[in-house]
């Protein structure tokens, strides 16, 4: 066998990605707000608690229907701060820029991502630029970083789901992943798909607002929402039984994720979150959701349930019960 | 883009009611194929297993095109990765398949110009946009593939591209199911492949169904439909008539579909063909024609394929023929899993040991 490399699948947010992060980099960075491996980390400051996070685009192509690499790269780090229960508030920006890229791209880059965060209502305080000669990088890659004040009463993680607990999806699955994918060269569908890029920090602060006991808030971006739920199950050591029709996937979602043997459950999103809420305040949170611009589509799609730990299921809409485990590399389109 | 499935597939109702029926009638313990990678994919993402009674086994055959494909033909496509100045455009299920010492993803991370592609007819654009590089496109895959590659290279035979080739390791079903009911296992029921069925008909199993006498079905991919044919081929056991019906009506025809058998007839003639973990099955592979020779990568590149022994204590073979199931295969899980496959079966999306593993948790 050839030496290890890293391969494509090692960044596809499944198994071997958690793999790479779990032997390579928690040993090496070695402390205990990492290890909780939460969208973002908590930390305790003088007078309260902050969260940190930082995500880096890399998306190809840089502009697609319903967004680009510059919202999305705003959005993104907002909504991972916001998953921490925080309230995002300030960003970083690095760019690395290809030699060669054309300024008009760069300025509408720039213009989306100044828009996406006045929308999300955040300050980009202090960034970076690189340029790299031709081929040394894809046209432009952006890194982000975003600060936030988590409110004192707020104690969201991915190791808080229990017993009773219901799961809530703000919508539909994987607009974002087949939008991406159907842009790609060499794939040309006519079709309405669009990413649903979003920052969810204002629909994040309503739910709290609830005073409801939320105890865990994620959003499914990369290895989408089965791998989501069990990198929960998992942290949380709780079972999670989610049904198959109440999962929302638009219908030409759906058929282009059934042309190409795609499974929606495992397709990225970049405008939606879970959130794990005891049963009985499980109304006021998801009125809260719906009464959001990006959370028409809502709805209960599981709970937790008791024993199997670490364990997804799935009711199926025939009615039969499998295992959802979570993605392992990048899904690839089939043969037949 | 409207593509809209009818729900009545999905249909509880209607699933409870066949699954009823099927627990109602069937007695005898009786064992059923399933042919098809997709079907097999089906089954475990409806959960249809834990609706049938213990009478029932389901078994998962040789059709993934991805797992019987043998190591010899990755190696040669490995091999051919590294030629120089060349692009090898393949379906995606391919790219992590190991062969004997790499893998297409491999090579890919280390330089090569490897493209996934999702039609054979991407790859025909591929050479005609890159006229100084030889395109070669691996061609993997069934009676349903095998059409739209032939057509494939009409095309560039039309345009008269001479950087376009590719590799023929297509197979055919009818045979392959011959084969499986002369083994060792004993097959009560075949649930046979919907999208092979619409290219060759229903007629093309007709030699193999008058030699075996074994219940046969066509099967869609629906929950519904997959239940349907289940309940069918379980009437069949039970009153002890087989035949050969088709649950599928409303794609598969009697016939076929004679325009796309008449392309793949065109470029492509019957030939031995080695399938991983069986061996080799006689006229049970697809050649290109001589006519053809100049889009044959086998000649452009002057393939010659060297015996390589499959990997040891893979039980992939005894999985594709139904004489084990995945949980098994003593390197399931253990060393093999789809991080680290040893077998294609557990990479190929439509792979029975990758279904397995993704969906049947630790049974």
């Amino acid at each position: 066998m050839k030496p290890d490399m890293i391969l494509l699948d090692h960044g596809s947010g499944g198994k071997i990605s958690h793999r790479l992060t779990a032997n390579l980099l928690l040993p090496a960075f070695d402390n205990p707000a990492l290890a909780m491996l939460d969208d973002g980390a908590t930390l305790n400051v003088a007078g309260g608690r902050i969260a940190f996070s930082t995500d880096t685009y890399v998306v190809d192509p840089i502009f697609f229907p319903g967004g680009s690499i510059g919202d999305l790269a705003i959005n993104g780090t907002v909504n991972d701060v916001a998953m921490c229960g925080a309230m995002p508030l300030y960003l970083s920006v690095g760019m690395i820029i290809e030699e060669g890229f054309p300024m008009a791209d760069l300025e509408r880059v720039v213009a989306e991502m100044g828009r996406a965060a006045r929308l999300a209502g955040v300050t980009v305080v202090t960034g970076d630029t690189k340029v790299v000669p031709k081929g040394a990088a894809d046209k432009i890659f952006i890194n982000t970083a975003g600060i936030g004040i988590i409110d004192e009463n707020v104690n969201v993680s991915g190791a808080n789901a229990k017993s009773g607990d219901v799961v809530i999806l703000s919508g539909t699955m994987a607009d974002h992943g087949m939008t991406i994918l159907t842009q790609r060269q060499g794939l040309v569908f006519e079709s309405d798909v669009k990413s649903d890029s979003a920052p969810l920090n204002h629909m994040v602060a309503d739910m709290l607002s609830t005073g409801c006991d939320i105890h865990v808030l994620r959003d499914p971006t990369r290895g989408g929402v089965g791998t989501t739920l069990n990198e929960i199950a998992g942290k949380s050591q709780a079972g999670i039984r989610i049904y198959e029709d109440r999962l929302p996937v638009r219908p030409e979602v759906s058929g282009i994720c059934e042309l190409l043997g795609f499974d929606p459950l495992y397709v990225a999103n970049e405008g939606k979150l879970m959130a794990f809420v005891p049963a009985d305040q499980a109304d006021p949170v998801l009125t809260m959701i719906q009464q959001s611009p990006y959370g028409k589509d809502a709805c209960i799609i599981g709970e937790v349930i008791d024993g199997h730990p670490g364990r997804v299921f799935m009711k199926t809409r025939i009615g039969g019960e499998r295992i959802v485990d979570m993605l392992t590399g990048e899904q690839l389109p089939r043969i037949c | 883009m409207t593509l809209k499935h009818s729900d009545a597939y999905h249909d509880p109702q209607i699933a409870r009611h066949l699954a009823k029926r099927i627990t109602r009638t069937s007695r005898k313990p009786v064992r059923f194929m399933e042919v098809c990678g997709t079907h097999t994919v089906s089954i475990f993402r409806s959960g249809i297993r834990s609706l049938l009674p213990e009478t029932i086994s389901l078994l998962s055959g040789p059709g993934c095109p991805v797992c019987v494909t043998a190591q010899k033909e990755i190696d040669a496509f490995i091999a051919l990765a590294r030629e120089p100045e060349t692009i090898v455009a393949t379906f995606g299920d391919l790219i992590r398949v190991p062969g004997s010492g790499s893998s297409l993803q491999r090579e890919k991370a280390d330089g090569a110009d490897v493209r996934i592609v999702y039609s054979t007819f991407d790859a025909v654009t591929l050479a005609r946009e890159n006229p100084n590089k030889r395109v070669v496109f691996l061609g993997v895959g069934f009676e349903t593939t095998a059409p739209t590659v032939a057509a494939a290279i009409l095309a560039a035979h039309q345009q008269k591209l001479d950087n376009f080739s590719v590799v023929s390791a297509h197979k055919t079903v009818p045979l392959a199911l011959e084969a499986l009911s002369d083994g060792e296992i004993n097959i009560g029921g075949f649930l046979l492949p919907g999208h092979v069925s619409v290219i060759i008909g229903l007629d093309a199993y007709r030699p193999f169904f008058n030699a075996c006498r074994v219940p046969c079905v066509v099967a869609g991919f629906e929950p519904t439909d997959l239940l349907q044919s289940i309940a069918m081929l379980v009437d069949q056991v039970e009153s002890n008539r087989p035949a050969l019906e088709n649950a599928y009506p409303r794609v598969v025809s009697s016939a076929g579909n004679p325009k796309a058998v008449s392309i793949m007839n065109e470029v492509f003639e019957t030939a031995d063909a080695d399938w991983r973990g069986i061996g080799t099955i006689l006229a049970s592979g697809l050649a290109i024609r001589d006519k053809y020779a100049d889009f044959d990568a086998v000649k452009v590149f002057d393939i010659r394929l060297k015996p390589v022994p499959e990997p040891k204590g893979c039980a992939c073979g005894e999985i594709l023929t139904g004489m084990k199931i995945p949980p098994q295969c003593p390197l399931y899980k253990t060393v093999c899993n789809p991080m680290a496959p040893v077998g294609p079966c557990m990479v190929s999306s439509e792979g029975t040991c990758a279904a397995y593993y993704r969906y049947h948790g630790d049974g």
